[in-house]
This record gives C-alpha cells, sequence and structure tokens, in this order.
C-alpha cells in the first residue's frame, strides 16, 4: 500500500509499505478516504518532537472505511465509514474513566506524559499514521465513531482533531459572557478557537499571527478582529492598550513550539535546540492576560522546557489550563454544532492533494504557500 | 443568556449556546470519578504480544497494554535510543541523546536507500517543485545565497593557495 515515508526534517515522500496487522483483538484496519495535515505535523516535519524515527508515517487526522475487525471488536463492523479521533485511548484507565482521553495510560510505552496518538513518533507510542492508503486503529471499539448520516465527509476528518482542538482552547479559556479573548495563531486550530470562543459567549474576539491571508480568513470567518504581529511594535503593549489597559480576560496559545517572531526563541528553541521549540506566543499570551486571567495552551511543545516568564504567571496569579484535546468527550456535541449550522469546518479545507504528492503539501503548508490553510490528502483508492 | 446581550451578537451564529457559568478552572475537563486514588489498579485491557522490541519509559512498571510496533530501535541510532531509556522523562539524558539518534537515522536512512538502489531524490522530498511554483522568488534567493556561499568559500581556497604557492 502507499503511505507517507518520513526521511529526515522537511523530508517526505510517499512509497509502498506493508498492509498493516492486526495486532491485538481490539484492534481495527481502516481504509484510509482522507487523511490531513496538521500543525502538530510540522513540529515532527521540521525534525522537532525527539524520537520521529526515519521510515515513520505521519497523520493522526483521518476518516474511512473499516475494513477489517480484530476478535474483540463489538461495535464496529467491515464497511462501517468511521471517524477517528487522534487520541488513541483505551476506555479504561483511570483517566479514560474521567473522560481525559487525551491522556489515556495504556496505548503509549515511550512516554508516560503524553498518550498514543496516530502517526507522531515513538514518543508517542510508535504508530503509523494515517497518510496512508490503510492504517491500524487500535481499540476500535472506544474512540471511533461512524460518521452521522449526511455528515460532509470534509467536515468529518476535521472532527477528528482541528474542530475538537479549537474547542477545547476556547473550552478552557473559562470564558465568561462579554470576556475578551485573545488567540495567537490564525492557522486551522486558532480560527476555530476563534469560531469557538463565541459560543462560549465572548463578547470580543481577537486573533493574532503574522500570515495576512491567514488573518484575513480568519476576520471573516471568525468573525473576529485580526492583527498583524509584525506591523505591531509590541503585541503585548497593543492588547495591554485595547483591553483598557488591564489586558484580555483570556488568552488562548494556538501556535505551539514553531512561533515566529522572536530571534532569541527562534536560535534558542529552533537551531540550538536548548529549548523545546520557540515559545515566544506562549510569553506574549502570558504577559497579555489580565491579573486573574485565565491561559489557555494548546499549542503543542517538546518535553524538555520553554522559557516562558513563569514569574509573571505567580506574580498575575494566572490559571494555565492546557491539554492534547479529548476527542471523543467532544464529539456529540460538536456532532451538533454542525448541524445546527454553528460551526463550518469544511470552509478550512483549500487544498485537496493527491496522497502521492504528500511532499509539496507538506512544503506548501509548513511554508504558508498559496493561500493555505488546510491541506487534505486523498489515497488513490479514494478518488474514484 | 440575558436577552439583551443575544440581541448585541445575534450577527454571530450560535452566540453563547455552550456559555456555562460553571466553567471554572477544573470544569468540565475531568469528571472525577476517584479511579486516582487507586493508582495503577484499573482492570487492565488485553496485554498485546511484545513482537519487536518496544523501549518503554522507566516511569512506569511495563510496556502499556497496546503499543505501535513500528522501526524497533536498529543500528547505531537504535544503541543510543536505548541508552536515552535508561533516563527517566524528566532527565535531558533522555530526551537529547533521542534527538541526537534522530540525526544519525537521517543518514542511516539514506544508506539504507542506496543498499536498495534508491536513490532519494532529495529535492522532491522536500517539495521544490510547488516552491517553484508557488514561491519563486524565495527559491531563487535561497539558491542565490547559496551560490555566494559556495563562490565565498571557492574564492578564499584560492586565495588561499595562490598565497601558499607564492611564499
Ligand atoms: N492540543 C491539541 O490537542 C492539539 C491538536 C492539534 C494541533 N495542536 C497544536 O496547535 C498548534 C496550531 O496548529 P495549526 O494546525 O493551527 O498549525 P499552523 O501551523 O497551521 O498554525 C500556526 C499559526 O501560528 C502562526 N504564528 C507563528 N508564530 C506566531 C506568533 N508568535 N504569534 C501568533 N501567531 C503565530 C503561524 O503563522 C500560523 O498561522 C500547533 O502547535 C499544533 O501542534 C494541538
Ligand atoms: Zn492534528
Ligand atoms: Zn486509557
Amino acid at each position: 500500500m502507499l503511505a507517507m515515508n518520513y526521511r529526515g526534517p522537511r523530508r517526505v515522500r510517499v512509497d509502498h509499505k506493508p498492509y498493516p496487522e492486526i495486532l491485538h483483538p481490539g484492534d481495527a484496519i481502516i481504509r484510509v478516504t482522507r487523511s490531513c495535515i496538521c500543525g502538530s505535523d510540522l513540529h515532527l516535519y521540521h525534525g522537532m518532537v525527539p524520537d520521529t524515527r526515519v521510515g515513520s508515517t505521519f497523520g493522526h487526522e483521518f476518516i474511512g472505511i473499516v475494513e477489517e475487525t480484530g476478535p474483540g471488536v463489538q461495535k464496529l463492523k467491515k464497511g462501517d465509514h468511521v471517524i477517528v479521533p487522534f487520541n488513541i485511548a483505551c476506555g479504561t484507565c483511570a483517566f479514560c474513566k474521567q473522560e481525559l482521553y487525551g491522556n489515556c495510560h495504556e496505548s503509549n510505552p515511550e512516554a508516560t506524559a503524553v498518550g498514543g496518538i496516530f502517526g507522531y513518533s515513538h514518543t508517542a507510542g510508535g504508530y503509523d499514521g494515517g497518510q496512508a492508503e490503510y492504517v491500524r486503529v487500535p481499540y476500535a471499539d472506544v474512540g471511533p465513531l461512524v460518521i452521522p448520516t449526511g455528515m460532509d465527509p470534509d467536515d468529518a476528518v476535521l472532527l477528528t482533531d482541528v474542530v475538537p482542538t479549537g474547542y477545547q482552547a476556547a473550552e478552557m479559556g473559562g470564558i465568561k459572557e462579554g470576556d475578551t479573548v485573545v488567540i495567537f495563531g490564525a492557522g486551522p486550530v486558532g480560527i476555530m478557537a476563534a469560531r469557538c470562543a463565541w459560543l462560549f459567549g465572548a463578547g470580543r474576539v481577537i486573533i493574532i499571527d503574522h500570515v495576512e491571508y491567514r488573518l484575513e480568513f480568519a476576520r471573516n470567518y471568525g468573525p473576529c478582529e485580526a492583527y498583524n504581529f509584525r506591523s505591531l511594535e509590541d503585541p503585548v503593549l497593543f492588547l495591554k492598550k485595547e483591553t483598557g489597559w488591564l489586558g484580555a480576560d483570556v488568552c488562548i496559545d494556538a501556535v505551539g513550539a514553531d512561533a515566529a517572531g522572536s530571534a532569541l526563541h527562534t536560535i534558542t528553541g529552533k537551531k540550538l535546540m536548548i529549548q523545546a521549540g520557540a515559545a515566544i506566543a506562549l510569553h506574549w499570551a502570558i504577559n497579555s492576560v489580565k491579573k486573574g486571567g485565565i491561559v489557555s495552551i494548546v499549542g503543542v511543545y517538546g518535553p524538555t522546557g520553554n522559557l516562558i516568564p513563569i514569574g509573571n504567571v505567580v506574580n498575575k496569579g494566572i490559571t494555565i489550563r492546557a491539554n492534547q484535546a479529548s476527542v471523543k468527550r467532544l464529539l456529540p456535541r460538536l456532532i451538533k454544532h454542525i448541524q445546527d449550522g454553528y460551526i463550518d469546518p469544511k470552509a478550512m479545507i483549500t487544498h485537496r492533494v493527491p496522497l502521492e504528492e504528500v511532499a509539496d503539501a507538506y512544503h506548501i503548508f509548513s511554508a504558508k504557500l498559496n493561500n493555505c490553510i488546510k491541506p487534505v490528502l486523498i489515497p488513490p483508492s479514494a478518488r474514484n | 443568556m440575558e436577552n439583551n446581550q443575544s440581541i448585541k451578537y445575534n450577527h454571530i451564529k450560535g452566540w453563547g449556546v455552550d456559555a456555562d457559568p460553571r466553567n471554572e478552572p477544573t470544569y468540565p475537563m475531568k469528571r472525577y470519578t476517584g479511579d486516582d486514588h487507586r493508582r495503577l489498579n484499573w482492570e487492565r485491557p488485553l496485554q498485546q504480544l511484545e513482537a519487536v522490541e518496544v523501549l518503554h519509559s522507566n516511569e512506569r512498571p511495563a510496556i502499556s497494554a497496546v503499543f505501535g510496533t513500528t522501526l524497533p530501535p536498529a543500528g547505531l541510532s537504535g544503541a543510543i535510543r536505548r541508552y536515552a531509556f535508561k533516563y527517566s522523562e524528566s532527565s535531558f539524558n533522555h530526551w537529547l541523546p533521542l534527538l541526537l539518534a534522530d540525526r544519525i537515522n537521517v543518514v542511516e536512512g539514506l544508506f539504507d536507500d542506496l543498499k536498495r538502489g534508491y536513490i532519494p531524490n532529495v529535492l522532491a522530498e522536500k517539495g521544490w517543485k510547488s516552491a517553484w511554483k508557488y514561491d519563486r522568488k524565495g527559491v531563487v534567493k535561497k539558491l542565490a545565497m547559496r551560490a555566494a556561499a559556495v563562490s565565498f568559500i571557492v574564492a578564499a581556497w584560492w586565495i588561499m593557495n595562490h598565497k601558499k604557492k607564492r611564499l
């Protein structure tokens, strides 16, 4: 079968790989019909996530058709069209029991700090991902959900990660009616967070990025105010002035370890790698929120640690809330929101690329070319 | 939701539908069940057979019930990864060797390709087709910078050599 193949930082291609096998009674094999490239994949693509082995297949945002099920699988059957959450979750550990499906303790031997994730390095369990024709899906009775009738597959594929992550970013913000919410990052996740902030009753939504076409998209899609930090001398000062000098009620980090905007962070985090990526967006978030405010982090960082102004977190009494999205917990509500027309995920898909052209899709998404917001890869078997 | 508020935002579809005054810093991300206090004593899923070498964090007693089996540690990079796993996730001795192993693994990958008689098309792997199509200026700039760097090195080398000969 065809599968994306990581060869090293910024080098990927498509290759033939063996068809995946059922390795556990709870496994299923899914024939992928669509898989997206995520901002999280860019951290892998840029070589920033430790234990990303050459030969890996990435991809944690995919939907498909059940091809084969292990003897223990009861809910899914061959031919079902399913949404597969990006978290691999057992459903029975103490964390899954508390609906923390992004923190499962039975899906990743390599690290205790993060649960299993499809196609996300050995630090997240060493699974192959869905940027392929077929993929092994463990705990098939727990995560995957049959796509509701009538749902557009482009909406379904974004329910595997982007929609729940953007929603949870807003949810973790503990937004109160009338709150001013500032979102750093106008990628798919930040744009979705801006949209969802309104659902929680925000009074004002501001998004910050430096890619003009993305700001423009967010401005209309949110709808929200959108500012380019390159044209602001100091984004924190700007936000203080915009919020009556006290700071935003809630700040959301939807950028993560690839943040631009600070030479110090770029050199120490991305070139020398003495911190786990560049954390300037989080730095800004902490410094732009009001005293007693909430900083919600969904941007992904490496495991070693980052330079952030923790002293200000203490002195301002800030609450930090952060997690990998708990996709399974949020799916029922978000499906309803799509059906009610409150969110329109598919509008974010700008690029539909054959799986064979995976290298170009990665480059376009990483370098923010051709007005790309969200690319989706389509395997040959799903194209006709 | 107060009526006048929702009217103010009625151009925004769904405004306030999920507003929840109970949403304070621990709600509703976690449904408290008390299971944490039982520590590792949940009813475990069936254990997947360990048919390949799987490294496990020393912050847990054994491997998880289910795991990925792709690309078991091999070669020099594999030896470094095994060494890294002697240290906890809290230690730089864990993560920095893993990053080093990742870089060495790239070279191993290149040799693997060549051993199979496959010469990787690195430009294609880097997505230069799309770069050329959508960012021609960027490509030209990059090439020009590289050319400048190469000519600088060649010139420096030539001058040094020339000097030596004259001496
Ligand atoms: N927690 C989760 O469950 C989860 C799930 C999905 C994605 N993520 C993470 O969310 C982040 C965003 O994902 P995405 O798919 O939208 O990625 P993306 O790369 O498309 O978007 C990131 C955006 O941030 C912008 N940016 C860079 N530096 C900035 C700065 N200093 N200030 C403001 N904006 C800046 C970039 O221009 C880009 O538009 C990534 O770190 C990703 O790993 C987390
Ligand atoms: Zn993702
Ligand atoms: Zn679990």
